[in-house]
């Protein structure tokens, strides 16, 4: 099968899925206010004499994140077992990769849809200064979020299809992120110092190359999580 | 086989006995830390297994998706059985040590973190074979977490050295000449010996017993969860 | 071998492998000896089983559509009609009845006008309306010179359809012949003595 072919495809399925999420305003709706209730879970779960806000805002940033990712990824299969119209999907002349990345999409799109809403909203609620360094922040969050969702959307192919899903699903996740979540939080912690972007390049690296050995580590496997 | 495994098992834990006997009379006590650094002949060959037992899971398992040898996927659940009871030894023996030498059971130290990552690791593995009771499916989830889990070793390796660490760095393959004494080296080296035998006597009885448990079903009698 | 206009009926009790034969002209699995081959591919396969294989948030021709563009098709302008889908076009799938989820569930396996169609029970649980349809459509089917291979445990709903006749059991075909004229009756009398 040809690249342009996978690709095609990739953005077919994406595209469906997205519709199909967007379609109801309840998605949208609950991601808003699940990112605003674990912030104040987050406000009332700690000190405020005793911590500075600016000390737990990473902590706050990327905890809420991984809790939204697996929420999202919980679900990203059920569409497809709903009906059986994933076998559909696998009798369909398009590559199995496609699937994967077609999934792999949506679900990045959804995440970062509760990310667009969750730092406006911590600069908001807990006064932090993130304006400066938005754009090494984004970059910083975009690759991390790579690195989960590729891993996460090959085991939510698996867990979607056993007993206690959504149980199951962190359970396997978890040790997979919190690599990337630790390194996130670091260079995070870096970036609100004001220390030059020179010392987070390391972690910057590291989520690259996490990003780039998982995805396509996916991409392999994945076939052998639908086909029988 | 399941015999076989256990004259292994045997043989090992006696040796293990002997090497813990030469270590506490025959081998010179560490001048800084006392009787405490006995544990490092437990300790680090039982991680350095813990951590060989999680690759070979996920070698097993690479092979296992090209070939769909059963035999592959039930040597891969054994390892990974293995690779978690080893795990506990190094999470536990980790903390004994610590009391004395660090003042504290538990740091959130890279090293230690790092190897509760891979005992998380396992048993989500274990608990991913549970969920699932189609064997085939079973063997092929499986594999596809236990390939996962091997290609995240090494990023736990690079993620150990850019912490900051009270851990011990590694002092017996360094580069350049080992500063172990000889005596402690030789325990040292008789002691890993001693943990390969124990993981193959393991690994073996694990795995005779998941094929006679295999049969079982096969033939539709009723087990209990092994 | 099934050659173009022909309908091959495979009758035999659950279990007997009917399904994965399906699945394997399907290339869904691999057979694990000899070999199935249908010319042109995936691409040349339409299949239609117990489950629609429809989304049920997106409307029918959203379905449609997207299923086209799998296959690199446009639904064609009489799919619908034919089926009698057409005010139900912009309806979300899950509000429909059964009866026309299944209507849709034909549509969509039509939707590339595939040269070969696997059917898994396909009459299980239609209602008259949709089961009529579905003999029409293939009637058509194989009037236009092309492949059929229908598979269900139940005589009397298949052999009207099938220019040939298989009985299938324990993973074995035990007779594969021409219908030539036999009817549903006798049929069903000989796969009974034949699966005993």
């Amino acid at each position: 099968m040809r690249l342009p072919d996978v690709l095609r495809h990739s953005w077919v399925l994406a595209a469906k899925d997205l519709r199909v999420e967007f379609r109801s305003r309840t998605a949208i709706l609950s991601a808003v206010v699940f990112v605003i209730l674990a912030f104040v879970v987050f406000n009332f779960g700690r000190d405020p004499t005793a911590v500075p806000n600016v000390a737990l805002a990473p902590s706050i940033l990327w905890v809420t994140f991984t809790l939204a990712a697996i929420l999202a990824l919980n679900r990203a299969f059920h569409l497809e077992l709903e009906n059986h119209a994933l076998d559909g999907l696998l009798l369909a002349p398009i590559d199995r990769s496609s699937i994967y990345l077609g999934k792999l999409i949506a679900n990045l799109v959804f995440v970062a849809t509760f990310e667009l809403i969750g730092v406006p909203l911590l600069m908001l609620f807990f006064n932090v200064r993130l304006l400066p360094y938005l754009a090494p922040l984004v970059l910083l969050i975009a690759l991390a979020t790579i690195g989960f969702v590729a891993v996460g959307t090959l085991f939510s192919a698996m867990t979607v299809r056993t007993r206690f899903a959504e149980l199951l699903l962190p359970v396997l996740l978890l040790p997979f992120m919190i690599l990337p979540l630790s390194w996130g939080v670091q260079a995070t912690v870096r970036l609100l110092a004001g220390r030059p972007l020179s010392e987070i390049a390391g972690w910057l690296n590291m989520l690259a190359v996490y990003d780039i050995v998982f995805v396509a580590l996916a991409l392999l496997l994945f076939p052998a999580t639908v086909s029988e | 086989m399941l015999r076989t495994g256990r004259w292994i098992t045997a043989i090992a834990l006696v040796l293990l006995a002997g090497v813990y006997v030469r270590a506490l009379l025959y081998t010179p006590v560490e001048a800084s830390q006392g009787l405490a650094q006995k544990i490092f002949y437990l300790h680090v060959p039982a991680a350095i297994w813990a951590e060989t037992a999680m690759i070979l899971v996920g070698l097993a398992s690479v092979v296992y998706l090209f070939t769909k040898d059963p035999r592959l996927d039930r040597f891969a659940a054994s390892s990974a059985e293995v690779g978690t009871v080893f795990c506990a030894i190094v999470l536990t023996s980790g903390p004994i040590w610590g009391k004395p030498i660090w003042g504290t059971w538990w740091t959130w130290d890279a090293r230690l973190t790092l190897t509760l990552f891979l005992f998380l690791i396992y048993v989500a593995y274990l608990l991913l074979r549970s969920a699932v009771m189609d064997p085939a499916t079973r063997a092929r989830f499986a594999a596809v977490l236990g390939i996962c889990g091997m290609c995240e070793v090494p990023f736990i390796h690079l993620s150990v050295y850019m912490f900051p660490t009270l851990h011990p760095m590694p002092i017996i393959l360094q580069p350049g000449r080992p500063k172990l004494p000889g005596s402690m080296l030789t325990t040292w080296l008789l002691s890993l010996g001693v943990f390969t035998l124990l993981y193959v006597g393991f690994v073996v009885q694990r795995y005779a017993l998941s094929y006679l448990h295999e049969q079982l079903e096969a033939v539709g009698g009723e087990v209990g969860h092994a | 071998m099934v050659n173009p206009g022909q309908t091959l009926a495979v009758f035999g009790p659950n279990g007997s492998g009917k399904t994965t034969l399906l699945k394997v002209l399907a290339g869904l699995i691999q057979p694990q000896r000899g070999r199935a081959y249908v010319e042109g591919g995936r691409r040349a396969i339409g299949w239609i089983g117990h489950q629609p294989q429809l989304y049920g948030q997106l409307t029918v021709n959203e379905n449609l559509r997207f299923w086209g563009l799998l296959y690199d098709a446009q639904p064609g302008p009489d799919l619908l009609a034919r089926l009698g889908l057409e005010e139900h076009a912009n309806r979300q799938v899950r509000t429909l009845s059964r009866g026309l989820v299944q209507r849709v569930a034909i549509a969509r396996a039509l939707v590339h006008d595939p040269r070969v169609l696997l059917l898994d029970e396909p009459f299980t649980g239609l209602d008259r309306i949709a089961a009529e349809a579905l003999s029409r459509l293939l009637g058509q089917h194989a009037a236009a010179g092309r492949a059929t291979v229908l598979v269900t445990h139940n005589v009397e709903e298949g052999t009207e359809l099938a220019t040939d006749v298989a009985f299938m059991r324990n993973g074995r075909f035990v007779h594969c012949a021409p219908r030539s004229g036999r009817g549903a009756q006798q049929v069903g009398e000989e796969y009974r003595h034949a699966i005993a």
